[in-house]
């Protein structure tokens, strides 16, 4: 069941809801799931409520790690 | 659009198969279940199954909702919507689904009942709140991506005193659906479903964490890597279980960093558990009764407890004897292995939620891949 | 229609008045109606004729096309258009990718008692201006109102008569394998700005209908001197639905390009929130054109050349297929089938 999309929060609104933008489309939100959301951030948007907030390193990261192309064992995203 | 396009660049993919390529060992074959149902469609709307090897395979599990959830509740949906009149509120997903008496929740709508599709739960509470004078039933489905939403309709409806809103609860629990797989005999006993890892549902993960996966990892031995939704993700992913496989590991890994870490969203978690509990035992299609492995609502929110204001029961309804979708939902047949597939059984007329989902192996192969059949 | 009496009748009440059933009983009302709105609005010299039918010149060479069209899209208004407009454009295309000029139209309307006039007036002006601006003609209509719930505001259907200069004729079943396939912009513009307006779904965009006459930018077409097999415009289920009529007309298979297809930048972004794919998505003022391959080039040019093909793109190619499927290599490297659409195209949340 995971049809969620990255947009980033452009406005907040009072009850606990914000205005989110992906492309010039614009759509309120809940953020009842989610603290500490401030303009600029990027959530994960799910049927109209936002699930977590996107870390912007991590996603660097994880894109500089799709470029590599390793040696065996030298991959550092173990739990 | 950020965080979306970088993830499916097809010059970046290209590198990837390659790193895929060198590094699946020749002469040993891999099978790997991506678990969720947002992963199969990936898979096949952008045709990743084509960069990987030979000897690299996806086995498509029954993380999609909508294939797991059993007739008789849809009936229960459909007969809340004919028989006591409610405004019977779904998302798009379900309406299309066969039920019994040849009827789905869009056929009883052409024959007057009011079903309405919505994009939000938080809209089936606005309905209840702008007709104080009709029942409003919210047919909630999903993992545990979509029950945290259900959580705060509740809520919602608690805090406006609705008297006329209640949930149908079908939520069901993702590492129940992993266990089962992993218990079914053809993976324990006989063998004969090879199975080499997993790939973890992206959304579902930022609920719960990576952490419930470390249980199959450790007990089964069975690597799990947790991807993001995009198609790069899945194939890095793909190599990461590779790498696995090959050094003996068999550990949980996380590609999806953005967004999931090892608790979760403990918010979430915390409010779902408020409203709902375990149910003892639930009926999920193709994986028969499964023990803990849904929800249902707490007595202290009763009233807006569907199944209790309507005195519900359940009834199962056996699937068509021809129908496979109990076995592909297990990945032990495929959707090709299935006689109903492509003939009697197509998007237009579904036979089996394996179909009628975009998600489900058989539409997904159906709308995107049986070129490759023939 | 008959002309009303010369006695002093009150004018219509076209700011705040209502449609009623009397409108669509024949009598007076209705002559009324037609006379201080529809030909107000739409006048030319046929409807002035005031037959229940127009007398039409005959056409001389060539072969007569007639295409009809019902509308009944919800909301009525939306961005970039309204019914009327819509149904002009509609039909004219419809008429056009036959290879026809279109001559003349004609507009039958089913009123829901209760209507407003003032929106009535607003969508009979609106197809007043598409047509004046298409240089086509509403030479004859009619006017029936159902009662208060029976209908959903207003249905409206357009039917439209051209006429192809013989050995100009255009069909489905002429796409040869080899052949290029083009498109003449972006996908989905209309099926999003209908959604983005569905206050259920609640999103605002900038998205606006495409919903234009096509005809001037196919003629543009058919000057450049290409080697025209089919042409069709993309209405509902989208280009996915058009391209797989056409395979299985013709008989043959296509394998598109995705890079290639032009979507604009928030209609990809509306399609990500409510899980739609722009393949599928209504397009109200697109061409699909299959050519001869050599003759892509030019073909591409001239439809860059006018201001509806702007963004105009190769997107693909025809092979044989027994099996008829139009297949794509996706973005991302991969291939997939572009199957018909099943069913409607509902939002997923999976």
């Amino acid at each position: 069941m995971c049809l969620a999309i990255p947009a980033q929060v452009v406005e907040l609104r009072e009850d606990d809801s914000a205005i989110v933008e992906l492309a010039g489309v614009r759509k309120e939100i809940s953020l009842v799931l989610v603290d500490n959301v401030a303009i600029g951030d990027y959530v994960i948007v799910h049927v109209g409520y936002a699930l977590n907030k996107l870390d912007p390193d991590e996603a660097a990261k994880t894109l500089a790690l799709f470029a590599e192309i390793g040696q065996l064992g030298d991959d550092p995203m173990v739990h | 659009m950020k965080y979306i396009d970088e993830f499916r660049d097809g010059e970046v993919a290209q590198k990837l198969a390659i790193a895929i390529r060198r590094e699946a060992q020749a002469g040993r074959r891999y099978h790997f279940m991506e678990f969720c149902g947002g992963h199969t469609h990936a898979i096949s709307r952008y045709g990743v199954a084509d960069l990987l090897p030979d000897n690299v395979k996806m086995i498509h599990g029954p993380g999609c909702p909508v294939c797991v959830l059993p007739i008789g509740r849809i009936d229960q949906a459909i007969r809340l919507a004919l028989a006591q009149g409610v405004i019977l509120c779904t998302y798009g997903d379900c309406l299309r689904v066969p039920a019994s008496d040849g009827l789905s929740l869009l056929k009883a709508k052409a024959q007057g009942a009011d079903v309405r599709m919505v994009y939000s739960s938080a809209d089936a509470v606005a309905l209840a709140q702008k007709n104080p004078g009709r029942q409003v039933v919210f047919f909630a489905i999903g993992f545990e991506t979509t029950t945290p939403p259900t959580a705060v309709a509740i809520r919602q409806a608690a805090a406006h005193g609705l008297k006329n809103f209640s949930v149908l609860c079908c939520h069901v629990l993702t590492p129940s659906a992993i266990a089962s797989i992993l218990e079914s005999p053809e993976v324990r006993q006989w063998g004969t479903v090879q199975l080499d890892g997993f790939i973890g549902p992206a959304h579902v993960s930022t609920i719960i964490g990576s952490r419930p996966y470390e249980f199959f990892a450790e007990e089964y031995r069975k690597p799990v890597v947790i991807a993001g939704f995009e198609p790069l993700d899945v194939m890095q992913a793909i190599r990461m279980l590779i790498r696995q496989v090959n050094e003996g590991r068999a550990e949980v890994e996380n590609e999806f960093s953005r967004a999931v870490d090892r608790n979760g969203n403990l918010k979430a978690q915390q409010l779902v558990g408020e409203i709902f509990e375990m149910r003892k035992n639930f009926e999920w299609r193709g994986l028969n009764v499964l023990p803990y492995s849904a929800l249902r609502i707490r007595d202290q929110f009763a009233e807006f407890d569907a199944e209790k204001r309507f005195d519900l029961t359940y009834e199962p309804v056996p699937d068509h004897k021809a129908c496979e979708c109990g076995a592909i939902l297990r990945g032990v047949k495929r959707p090709q292995d299935c006689k109903l597939f492509g003939t009697v059984c197509t998007p237009e007329n579904p036979i089996g939620s394996c179909m009628v989902s975009s998600e489900g192996a058989c539409a997904a192969h159906y709308t995107y891949g049986r070129y490759k059949d023939v | 229609m008959s002309k009303t009496r010369q006695a002093y009748v009150r004018p219509l009440d076209i700011k705040y008045g209502q449609v009623e059933m009397a409108h669509g009983a024949g009598g007076r009302a209705m002559a009324q109606l037609i006379d201080e709105l529809f030909a107000r609005y739409l006048g030319n010299e046929f409807l002035a004729q005031g037959d229940d039918g127009a007398q039409l010149p005959a056409v001389g060479e060539g072969r007569l096309v007639m295409a009809t069209d019902a509308h009944v899209v919800s909301p009525l208004f939306f961005p970039g258009g309204d019914i009327g407009s819509l149904s002009v454009h509609g039909t004219l295309n419809d008429v056009a990718v036959m290879g026809a000029r279109p001559l003349w139209l004609s507009a039958a309307f089913i009123i829901e008692e209760g209507f407003k006039l003032a929106d009535l007036a607003r969508i009979v002006q609106s197809m007043a201006s598409a047509a004046k601006a298409a240089g086509v003609p509403v030479v004859t209509g009619d006017t029936k109102v159902v009662e208060r719930g029976k209908g959903d505001g207003v249905f409206i259907t357009t039917t439209g008569i051209g006429v192809v200069a013989p050995g100009m004729e255009l069909s489905g079943r002429s796409a040869r394998p080899g052949d290029a396939i083009l498109l003449s912009g972006t996908l989905g513009d209309h099926g999003m700005a209908i959604m983005a307006v569905r206050e259920s779904l609640g999103f605002e965009s900038p998205i606006v209908s495409d919903s234009a006459a096509l005809h001037g930018l196919i003629a543009a077409m058919r000057a450049s001197g290409a080697e025209l097999h089919v042409l069709r415009d993309p209405t509902r289920g989208g280009l996915a639905t058009t391209l797989n009529e056409i395979a299985r007309q013709s008989g043959v298979g296509m394998m598109l390009q995705e890079k290639a297809l032009p979507v604009n930048p928030a209609v990809a972004a509306a399609c990500e929130f409510l899980g739609l794919d722009p393949l599928y998505v209504a397009n109200e003022g697109k061409l699909v054109a299959i050519c001869a391959e050599r003759d892509a080039e030019m073909l591409l040019a001239a439809m860059r050349a006018h201001p509806l093909g702007v963004q105009a793109a190769i997107i693909g190619r025809v092979h044989a297929d027994p099996h008829h499927f139009v297949q794509m290599t996706t973005g991302f490297g991969g291939k997939r089938i572009v199957d018909w659409l099943s069913g409607e195209q509902l939002p997923r949340i999976c």
